[in-house]
Order: C-alpha cells, then sequence, then structure tokens
C-alpha cells in the first residue's frame, strides 16, 4: 500500500543572526556582509559533494594500481594465457548501466516529492528500490561469472589472468557493496524525511562512477586478459 | 529539500557517556589525543626494539635479560639469532614509520588543530573520523599480534621485498604467518589513512569559517591538507600491493614470486610473478611516505617560529609551493630506492634527475627558514629549540641525499650504513623533532597546563646531541663499507668499527633514557602544571581565541569571523601588541620593525 506523508515545507533560510553563519566556507567566503545567501550557497559545496570526488580519486588511484600490476605481470612472463570471459559479465554490465538510468529517474521524482510537485513518497522510493534491485543483481551476476570460470577449470591461483579476473572483479563488487549501502541509506532517510540533496547527490556520483569503472575493467579485462 | 550547505556544519552534540566521550568519541580533539597516545605507545615499543638491536650490534654475544621470556626461539638463552634481529627490525621499521611518523604529526596534531585552525567546530564526517583512529588502533594490534605467533615477526624489512616477503614459512621464521599479519596489518592502516585523509580535505576546502579564505589559512592547515592529498594517493596504492601479497601467500597466486625460484632444494610452486612489481607498487607509496611524515614538521616549525621570531616569515608563499613541490616529485622520484634492483640503467638516470631536482623546494624552506631568523629576536622556549633542531636534522640528513641521488654513488652506499643515517636524520629524527616542538607548543591548548619549561630545555639538549652521537657515525661507518642489516660484524674488515657500534648503542641508551624526562613532564605537566592562558605564546591563529582547553564545541557555538592571515607579527596596534590575531578587525598602524 502506497503511502503518503505531507511534502515537507521548503526551508527559506533566514539572514544570519551571526557572522558566519552558514559556515561552509569555500566560496561564501568572498560574499560579503548582507549578501543573499541563497545565491551564496550556490558557490559553497556541501562537504559530501566534496567528499564523494576525494574518495573516487582515491579508488582510481587503487585501481590504476592494480592496472599497472596487470601491465607490468603480463610483460613479466611468458605463462600469459587468454580467457573467455563468462557471458554473464553483458547481462551484468547491462544491468548496472541500466541502474545509472532508474538512479537518474529517482532523482528527479526525489526532487518532485522535495518539493511538493508530487506527494507521493512512493514512487521516489520504487525508483531508489529499483536501483538498490539492480545493483544486487550486478553482484549476484559477478558471482555467477566466478561459478562460469570455476566450472572451466579457472581458479584463482591457476594463472595470472584468473588471478587478475577475481581480483579486479572482487575489488570492485566490494565497492558496489558500498555504494549499494549508500543507497538503502538514502532509501531509509528518504523514509523518515531526513534525505539531503546533497546526501543523494553524492551517493548518485559515487553509484555513477561505479558504472563507469565497470566499464573500464571490463573493456581491460576483454583486451587483457 | 534541506541542503547541508544549509544546516549546521556540526553533526553531533556533546557527549553525554563516558565512551561516547572518551572511547568512540566523535570529537576531533578526543580523536587526536587518541592519535598521539597511540603514537606514543608505538614509540615507546619501537624504541625498545632500536636498543635491542643496538645492544646485540655493539656486543654480539650478550644476553639480554628478558628476552628470551618474549621468544625463546629468538633469543635462546638471551642472545638473539641473527633471524630474530631480523625480525625485530622490521618490527621497529613498521611501527616507527605507521604509527608514529605518519601518525603523530598528521593524524594527532592534524585532528586535534585542523578543525580549529579553520574556525570549524569539526570536521564534516566525524563517524568516519572515529572509525579512522580505531581502523589504524585495529591494524596496530593486528601487527604487534606478529610477536605471539609461534614463528614471530617478519624478517623481510619494512619494504618486505619479493620474493623473500611472497613465499611462505620457508623463507625463514615469520615469513609465514607473520609476514601475513605484516600486510594485513598494513592494508587495514591504509584504510584508517584513507578515511582521515577524506576528512582532512574536506576541512580545509568546506569548513572554512567566513573570513578564512585559502590564502589565510595557517601555515599548519597547508601542510596537513598536502599530506592528505599525498596519504590519499599514497595509501590508495600500497593497499592494493598489501592485498597481491597476501594472496601470493593465501591463495597461491604468482604476482611477485618468479617461475624457477629454489628454496631449500624444493622448486618454489610460482611461476612468472615478478618481483621488480612488488618494488614499484611500495616505492609509489614508499616515497610520498617519507614527506607525509615530514611535511606536517615542516608546517609545524614554520608555524613555532613565526610565532616566537615575532615576525612573519621572508615569504610564506615560497614555503607553500614549496611544499606543494615536494609533494608532487615525492612521486616522480621513487625509482631511486631500487638504483641496485637491476633495473634499466636509463631509468635510473630518470628518476635520478627529479631526485636531485627535489633538493630545491628543500633547500628553499630551509634558506627561508634561516634567512627568516637571522636578525630576529626568537623567543628561546623549548617548542622553538626543537623547531631548530628539525632545521638541524633535516639539513645534516638532507646533505647526504645529494650522494644517494646520484646512481654511481648509490651503487656504493645503498646497502651501507650511510643510507641508515641518511633516512634517520632526515626522516626519522627531524619528525620527531617536529613532534616535540608540536607538543611543547599546543601542550598548553590540548590540557589546560604548562609543559616545566627547564625540563623541557634538558630534554631537547641532551636529545639533540644524543642523536647527532647516534646518527653521524653511521655515515662514517657506511663509508667505511660497513653493510646494512647485518645482525653482526664479528669477521673479517668490519671488525674494527665494532667499538663506533659501541659507541651508538651507548648513545642510544642514554638518548632513549633522555626520554623519560619528556614522559615525565607529559605526565606531571598534564596534572600538576601550572594553569595555562588562553594564549601563552601570543599566536595570532584561532586555536589561541578559545579557552585551554577548548570546550567539546570548540568556539562555543559562535563561529568566529577571520580578518587577517596568521602572519600578523611585529606590527605595532593601538593596544599596544606586537601581533593581530586572525579574528581581530583591528588594522595595524605600522610594522615595528619598519618603522
Amino acid at each position: 500500500m502506497a503511502t503518503t506523508v505531507p511534502p515537507p515545507k521548503i526551508e527559506i533560510l533566514p539572514a544570519p543572526d551571526r557572522p558566519g553563519n552558514g559556515h561552509v566556507g569555500g566560496g561564501q567566503n568572498l560574499i560579503p556582509d548582507g549578501a543573499n545567501l541563497r545565491v551564496a550557497q550556490q558557490y559553497s559545496p556541501p562537504a559530501s559533494s566534496s567528499a564523494i570526488w576525494v574518495g573516487i580519486a582515491a579508488i582510481c588511484m587503487s585501481f590504476a594500481a592494480f592496472t599497472s600490476a596487470l601491465i607490468v605481470r603480463q610483460g613479466a612472463s611468458n605463462d600469459w594465457r587468454h580467457i573467455t570471459l563468462p557471458s554473464v559479465l553483458f547481462l551484468s554490465t547491462l544491468l548496472l548501466l541500466a541502474s545509472s538510468v532508474t538512479l537518474e529517474v529517482a532523482r528527479r521524482r526525489v526532487a518532485s516529492y522535495m518539493l511538493g510537485t508530487d506527494s507521493h513518497i512512493a514512487s521516489p522510493r520504487l525508483w531508489l528500490s529499483l536501483t538498490l534491485g539492480l545493483g544486487l543483481l550486478f553482484v549476484a551476476g559477478q558471482y555467477m561469472a566466478w561459478l562460469q570460470l570455476r566450472s572451466q577449470g579457472l581458479y584463482l591461483a591457476t594463472n595470472p589472468n584468473s588471478s587478475f579476473f577475481y581480483v579486479f572483479t572482487a575489488v570492485h563488487a566490494l565497492h558496489v557493496l558500498g555504494g549499494l549501502a549508500g543507497l538503502l541509506r538514502a532509501i531509509r532517510k528518504l523514509g523518515n524525511a531526513t534525505l539531503r540533496r546533497s546526501t543523494l547527490d553524492a551517493t548518485a556520483i559515487y553509484w555513477h562512477f561505479m558504472g563507469v569503472l565497470w566499464i573500464y575493467l571490463f573493456l581491460l579485462l576483454w583486451l587483457k586478459i | 529539500m534541506p541542503d547541508a550547505s544549509a544546516a549546521p556544519a556540526v553533526v553531533h552534540g556533546p557527549p553525554t557517556t563516558f565512551l561516547s566521550k572518551h572511547v568512540f568519541s566523535l570529537d576531533h580533539k578526543v580523536i587526536g589525543l587518541q592519535y598521539y597516545t597511540l603514537a606514543l605507545f608505538a614509540v615507546v615499543i619501537g624504541m625498545v626494539l632500536s636498543w635491542l638491536m643496538r645492544i646485540h650490534l655493539g656486543w654480539t654475544n650478550a644476553a639480554i635479560p628478558g628476552l628470551q621470556a618474549l621468544s625463546p626461539n629468538g633469543a635462546p638463552g638471551g642472545v638473539m639469532t641473527p633471524e630474530y634481529y631480523l625480525q625485530l627490525m622490521t618490527m621497529h621499521a613498521t611501527i616507527m614509520v605507521f604509527f608514529v611518523l605518519t601518525t603523530a604529526p598528521f593524524a594527532a596534531f592534524g585532528n586535534y588543530f585542523l578543525p580549529i585552525q579553520v574556525g570549524a567546530e569539526d570536521m564534516p564526517f566525524p563517524h568516519f573520523n572515529m572509525m579512522s583512529f580505531w581502523t589504524t588502533f585495529t591494524a596496530f594490534l593486528i601487527l604487534v599480534t606478529a610477536f605471539f605467533v609461534p614463528d614471530g615477526p617478519p624478517l623481510a624489512g619494512w619494504t618486505s621485498y619479493a620474493p623473500l616477503s611472497a613465499i611462505g614459512k620457508d623463507a625463514g621464521p615469520g615469513q609465514g604467518t607473520g609476514q601475513v599479519i605484516w600486510a594485513a596489518a598494513l592494508g587495514v592502516f591504509c584504510i584508517g589513512q584513507l578515511l582521515g585523509s577524506l576528512n582532512f580535505i574536506s576541512t580545509v576546502l568546506d569548513m572554512r569559517t567566513k573570513g578564512m579564505t585559502l590564502s589565510r589559512l595557517p601555515v599548519t592547515c597547508w601542510a596537513w591538507f598536502i599530506t592528505s592529498c599525498m596519504g590519499l594517493t599514497a595509501f590508495a596504492v600500497l593497499m592494493p600491493a598489501t592485498i597481491l601479497l597476501i594472496l601470493d601467500h593465501v591463495a597461491g597466486t604468482s604476482f611477485f614470486v618468479p617461475s624457477g625460484l629454489v628454496l631449500n632444494d624444493q622448486l618454489v610452486p610460482h611461476s612468472g610473478g615478478s618481483t621488480l612489481l612488488w618494488q614499484h607498487l611500495f616505492w609509489f607509496f614508499g616515497h610520498p611516505e617519507v614527506y607525509i611524515a615530514i611535511v606536517p614538521g615542516m608546517g609545524i616549525v614554520t608555524h613555532v617560529l613565526t610565532t616566537n621570531m615575532r615576525r612573519p616569515m621572508l615569504s610564506m608563499k615560497a614555503i607553500l609551493y614549496s611544499m606543494w613541490a615536494l609533494a608532487f616529485l615525492s612521486y616522480m622520484v621513487y625509482g631511486h630506492h631500487m638504483f641496485v634492483s637491476g633495473m634499466n640503467p636509463f631509468s635510473s638516470l630518470v628518476f635520478s634527475f627529479p631526485t636531485l631536482m627535489i633538493t630545491i623546494p628543500s633547500t628553499v624552506v630551509v634558506l627561508i627558514w634561516i634567512g627568516s631568523l637571522y636578525g630576529s629576536k626568537l623567543r628561546i622556549n623549548t617548542a622553538s629549540l626543537f623547531a631548530l633542531g628539525f632545521i638541524s636534522m633535516f639539513v645534516s640528513g638532507g646533505v647526504s641525499g645529494f650522494f644517494l641521488a646520484q646512481p654511481s654513488i648509490d651503487i656504493m652506499l645503498h646497502a651501507t650504513y650511510f643510507v641508515v643515517g641518511h633516512f634517520h636524520m632526515v626522516m626519522g629524527v627531524a619528525a620527531m623533532f617536529g613532534i616535540f616542538s608540536g607538543t611543547y607548543f599546543w601542550f598548553p591548548k590540548m590540557t589546560g597546563h604548562m609543559m616545566n619549561e627547564t625540563i623541557g630545555k634538558i630534554h631537547f639538549w641532551l636529545t639533540f646531541i644524543g642523536t647527532y652521537c647516534i646518527f653521524m657515525p653511521f655515515h662514517y661507518l657506511g663509508w667505511a663499507g660497513n653493510v646494512r642489516r647485518y645482525a653482526a660484524f664479528t669477521d673479517d674488515f668490519l671488525k674494527p668499527l665494532i667499538p663506533v657500534h659501541q659507541f651508538i648503542t651507548i648513545a642510544a641508551l642514554f638518548t632513549g633514557a633522555v626520554q623519560l624526562l619528556f614522559l615525565y613532564n607529559l605526565i606531571y605537566s598534564r596534572f600538576r602544571g601550572p594553569a595555562a592562558p588562553a594564549n601563552p605564546w601570543e599566536g595570532t591563529s584561532l586555536e589561541w581565541i578559545m579557552p585551554s582547553p577548548p570546550p567539546w564545541n570548540n568556539f562555543g557555538g559562535k563561529d568566529p569571523v577571520v580578518y587577517h592571515d596568521a602572519d600578523q607579527y611585529g606590527v605595532k596596534t593601538a593596544s599596544g601588541a606586537d601581533y593581530i590575531m586572525q579574528n581581530s578587525p583591528e588594522q595595524a598602524l605600522a610594522t615595528s620593525e619598519g618603522d
């Protein structure tokens, strides 16, 4: 049964009652006293917006290290044996891409709900849940890929190719699980009307990055493994 | 839809229980103190390990009381075996590099003072911050469990070169479970540092108070920010390396173990791995790690000296740009650790050039320090003495870097005590002096009590003399051809050098004992020291506008407004003070020295 709750009121931010009430640093420091605070905030990203890019930078460094390890290891010996990627990976790739689309729809529905143009919470929650489900299916798809490899006799230590395949997909799947936790948190916060735009934005950026990262890894594995 | 930018920055209230106040605290100041305590505990262990090694090097057959109880196999009768010597060396270096030199100047002081100095009530993600400390603490616990597994800790050194580190227990005592524990501890440590770096960077970018533009940030904030950027990128590379190393151990993969390796007449069941791959991954982290240890010290020393000189540095911008240059170049130079690895000589040349280049920003910073000190009326207190000591150690240790930057000379010196002397002075002792300087400087703010200056100055002079007595002879030993990582020098041409080792050992024991003065001062002053005023050193940055110690929400719910940078010293003011605090709208009438 769909539940409806009164949409929260849009907060009109009060003028600062003491200096620095915005307390967000960054560009707002350049805004003089008495300036329009709402405009000023457009130049002052919340901390989660910066932090998510910082986190993405760290993840990029980790996978750059893994990639360089793959390239060096490939050239280090003549035991490099190409393996056929499990076909289920194509399906799981589509699932992950589809989840990015549903997340974007969810973001728009959440915005409509928060702005009061749509009073039903069920719609944004449905799209967020759909994204969550697709993400879970993606992880399940990765697990099926491991099963397919195992059925071919390719284990973690069978050859360097399979080693890198398992390592890359497992580490990426761990990061995806982190994204799923973020989506769960967003759904929970939406339910009790404490979801912030910056939280959802950060979750979405991370989730889309997981998709981009997987495309990169998939191509790398396809070309190198 | 409420947005984070409109909400108060603080996401936690005052602590209500003992656990939330002292153990699982979200308060950045408590977390900073927790990091400091961890570093203090770690440095005691690390120092005791170095004593054990030094005693063995000076008097190889001497039985050390109690050592057999710690490791019956490693020290039968209290005399350590060569393998146990290497195990202690590995643990000494790992504990010191990760849990002291990274933890104290960066995580401890940075946690405590970065949010305060930018004018924030806390970091943006206090839960991540708490997790960062407890993850680091867990990593420390994991590491020290290596002492209590049957074969003991690993013996492959803090660099854990493959294949020695990757082929398991047959490679030597501790190379099985101990080595896996070592790699797991470092992997967990990386997670903690990544969480911390993320918080530090977000704090600087997003939590600055009104008026705190980037150009007004105190130099310490820049130092911690730059260190965070390095930590974020360096630890993100070390973590994959530790994962691959663990897999080589426990899953039978061959990332780092080459083909055809025979051990104890048995063919090692791995094939095709690259030993150099580990070195590349490790040193891509390892060299920035040197600057992760030293750049916060540079910031602290600049901050302390500026306050005590009562005038700004000749060029703060040059110091900032130099610190950025050090951070950037630190990723370009890592190959100089691999000059003797057998890599292409052309690669050595490529890595040699930026290694020589990195001396330029280092020299710029030192020259600005010395030039600024020239003619200044420096207030001599323990903090400023240790800041001067930092410069002395950094220069003395750094000069030997010129030699090692050149492949042709490094090939001769790489495996000798010359390198040991170099990195201990420039990275270890210099960073320690930065930690001491920061401790004496900020102790009043952190505890509300003043430290004893007389004991502090005695501590400084004895430590200063003692560390030179320990580490300068290392350079001589290196020139004389004394190889490092050897457990004993009882034979051949090294025998005449044993008296030098004995002298170093005595100096090490003496200098270590001197640290009891520091511990006494720290503990006694914490409880019995005179009450500290809010601004005992007449500083300008925001930590000095709040009571000592600060309340849980730093500024009591009022956000400071910043009007100046933190270098307003040596000025004439209407109030007669020679400085203007960052939150004061007062303008200088003239500079004291300029009129």
